[in-house]
């Protein structure tokens, strides 16, 4: 039997688990979005403290993942439920990329640009919301983009705490030394980040000014 | 007295320094009076642009006081001064995510104007500054040859008809011809709208051509103001220097 049809075979259960895998990854994504990037914004205001936003996203990123889903188990409130955790250790994942490049993105902005917008009388939040979060978007997204295909790789590691997707396949596999088993979980998590990798680009594209 | 209420700009004995850097200005003292075109000439690092910055308060003055008509830039809110006094720089800093229309828009959209007259006085500045609204309203500042930008940005400086108007070398990026025809079309237009003007140039011909008086700077003081005719007659021998480095030492009488 060659993997295809073992995934045939499986099918009802490799939707089930792409579609677990799925809502990890959207609902860490919506938290470390809704996080990073107004903790990007803060470090263009405050920037002694934005080393430290920035140092501290950074320590985390160096963790190995499978490390923070266990460090993660031992904590009182996120230790009761799998996907609570999960979601924890992959919005924490997340937000690195995003609040460098939500930085980079406003810092990028044309000086020339952003003198003529005070220049002509705007205030700090016009600024903010007419002219540098909307030219920083390409680079904000690119941000989001690269948190989100980390994400999706890094979410089949969830299994390994009983937080399913399409992580369960590939640990099973392993468990059972079967290759097909890997690839059923392997192969649509590759798709899935090829797929979010391909839509974030084009989205991304759409804000490229120059 | 009617002279004071024909001073529209005032420095009075104004400083400023950077934080634990150099002096950039020193003591100027200067008046700028209403509907004449005060150009701020000097080389680089003579302190024209922080003079120009100081007027609309993007720098704040480290000792005296800058009077924009007749109140102290910081005992006025920023953002109230700024919408009264248009300001074009090099750079022109057009938002390239905008359209030509939106760009000249701003101001207007930040001041609540209903759409309509948005639109028809974006349509106006347009035509006012030889860009025909039909073909260049709805095109990107990218597609926008240098000129153009320049025009636009002078455009929307306009736009919500602020009294007051600084320029920091507006035309300095621009080829020789196309300088030449904005410098001419800018001094039309001046003569049209008698606008207060604040011009920042190092370019001793742009000078003498759109100044109603020179002021020259050097060093971060004020050498002198001067009129166009003065100023070309001046003996001091800083202004002397600049005037011989553009056009030759002057050929002994």
């Amino acid at each position: 039997m060659s993997t295809l049809q073992f995934i045939w075979k499986n099918q009802a259960q490799v939707y089930a688990l792409t579609f677990e895998h799925l809502w990890l990854v959207g609902v860490s994504m919506l938290l470390a979005v809704s996080i990073g990037m107004p903790l990007g914004i803060l470090v263009t205001r405050r920037p002694a403290f934005g080393k430290a936003i920035l140092g501290a996203s950074t320590v985390v990123q160096t963790i190995p993942s499978l490390a923070l889903f266990g460090f993660l188990l031992s904590s009182p409130w996120l230790g009761e439920r799998a996907d609570r955790l999960a979601v924890t250790a992959l919005t924490l994942y997340a937000l690195l990329p995003i609040i460098q490049n939500t930085y980079a993105g406003i810092r990028g902005v044309d000086p020339s640009v952003r003198e003529a917008a005070r220049g002509m009388g705007m205030s700090d939040f016009q600024l903010l919301f007419e002219v540098e979060l909307p030219l920083g978007m390409g680079v904000i997204l690119a941000g989001v983009r690269v948190a989100t295909v980390i994400t999706i790789g890094v979410a089949t590691i969830a299994a390994a705490i009983g937080a399913g997707g399409l992580g369960e396949f590939i640990f099973r596999g392993l468990a059972m030394v079967d290759n097909r088993v890997i690839l059923a979980g392997a192969i649509p998590a590759a798709l899935m980040a090829l797929l979010a990798d391909f839509l974030l680009g084009r989205l991304e594209r759409r804000f490229r000014y120059l | 007295m009617a002279r004071d209420i024909d001073v529209v700009i005032e420095f009075r004995d104004v400083s400023y320094r950077l934080e634990k850097g150099p002096l950039l200005l020193e003591g100027l003292n200067l008046q700028v009076r209403r509907g004449e075109t005060l150009v701020l000439l000097g080389r680089s690092g003579s302190g024209k642009t922080t003079t120009l910055k100081l007027i609309n308060s993007l720098l704040r003055p480290t000792q005296g006081q800058v009077l924009v008509e007749g109140r102290a830039t910081t005992d006025t809110d920023p953002i109230r001064l700024r919408r009264r006094i248009g300001y074009v720089i090099q750079e022109v800093g057009l938002f390239p995510n905008l359209t030509v229309e939106s760009n000249v828009g701003l101001v207007p959209r930040l001041e609540n104007w209903s759409s309509e007259s948005r639109r028809a006085r974006v349509q106006e500045m347009l035509a006012l500054v030889g860009l025909e609204p039909e073909r260049f309203a709805a095109r990107y500042p990218r597609e926008l040859s240098g000129g153009q930008r320049q025009r636009v940005g002078v455009a929307r400086a306009l736009a919500a008809n602020p009294p007051l108007l600084l320029m920091d070398e507006p035309f300095g990026a621009l080829d020789p011809l196309t300088r030449a025809e904005i410098q001419q079309e800018f001094q039309q237009l001046q003569q049209r709208l008698r606008k207060t003007i604040v011009f920042v140039t190092h370019d001793l011909r742009e000078a003498l051509l759109l100044a109603s008086r020179v002021a020259f700077l050097e060093g971060g003081k004020l050498v002198g103001v001067y009129t166009p005719q003065e100023f070309r007659r001046s003996s001091n021998p800083v202004v002397a220097a600049y005037l011989d480095a553009f056009e030759g030492p002057r050929s002994p009488e």
